[in-house]
């Protein structure tokens, strides 16, 4: 059953994703383009996810715990440490040079373009060097 | 070009929401990217599944939805910066914990600080990549 719904919410997702356009990196990179070829398409996609998890949160976060698992795995953080801001900053420059995010990529796999499994191995690539460094 | 499609763009991006919602209310989790892939990518025991088949749901419908509707895609980008770009984003989402679904909806709907200095942080960035690619040295 946990398998089925993890699969079912990632169609929603990935149909979102689609829908929204924000699986086209062309239309992600002129988002950033304000001065050029701007399409503020990109804001949408946020102001319509975050009215519905905005709400939907504040209901679901009110239970004990998700229907399967005993408590809702949440971040307890809340400190901005210098490591937060310097990657936050590096994901942004990635995402401009190739216009794609984590989020995007995944779903555009499905459109079978060689380009975009090209950035998601190198995604990955980073993700490990990246955990191996934190090691050293 | 790309065309403004704002009633496309924010209904798809209340199924993104619908299905953060989802995945915190069933599986009591966030739906970070980012944290997802790597936790595919570098499993931990027992938990690798839901993962997978979330990853595995998020590509399925694009590809089925994408023969019945015209889903753009256009990506000008050579393959060299987007290997480059690919590792900034891995190594940047790595160091940053999270990125646009983690930090960008799930975190800010709840209004973590963290989540909101990575965005307003990535935002920043990311737009000034573009100005300097497109308008400084006049593109890749």
């Amino acid at each position: 059953m946990r398998m089925i719904s993890a699969l079912l919410i990632g169609m929603v997702f990935g149909a979102g994703i689609a829908v929204s356009g924000m699986i086209n990196p062309a239309k992600v990179l002129n988002f950033f383009d304000v001065v050029g070829t701007w399409d503020p398409s990109l804001a949408l996609v946020m102001v319509g996810a975050l009215i519905v998890v905005s709400i939907g949160y504040r209901i679901v976060l009110r239970r004990d715990g998700p229907l399967w698992g005993a408590r809702f795995q949440l971040p307890v953080r809340r400190d901005i440490d210098l490591r937060l801001i310097a990657g936050a900053a590096m994901f942004g420059i990635g995402w401009g040079i190739a216009g794609f995010c984590p989020g995007a990529a995944i779903p555009a796999l499905g459109l079978g373009h060689a380009d975009t499994l090209i950035f998601i191995v190198a995604m990955i690539a980073g993700i490990l060097l990246a955990r191996i460094l934190s090691r050293g | 070009m790309t065309e403004f499609t704002p009633l496309l763009s924010l209904a798809g991006g209340g199924l993104i929401g619908v299905a953060a919602v989802l995945m915190m209310a069933l599986h009591g989790r966030i739906m970070g990217l980012s944290g997802i892939v790597a936790g595919t990518v570098l499993p931990k025991a027992g938990d690798w599944a839901w993962r997978g088949a979330f990853l595995l749901g998020a590509v399925l419908a694009p590809a089925v939805l994408s023969r019945l509707w015209p889903v753009g895609f256009d990506n000008t980008v050579p393959r060299l910066w987007l290997v480059i770009g690919g590792l900034i984003v891995g190594m940047g989402v790595t160091f940053g914990a999270g990125c646009t679904s983690g930090h960008g909806i799930c975190g800010n709907a709840r209004l973590q600080p963290r989540s909101i200095a990575a965005t307003v942080t990535f935002m920043i960035t990311a737009g000034l990549t573009v100005f300097v690619i497109r308008h400084v040295i006049g593109g890749l």
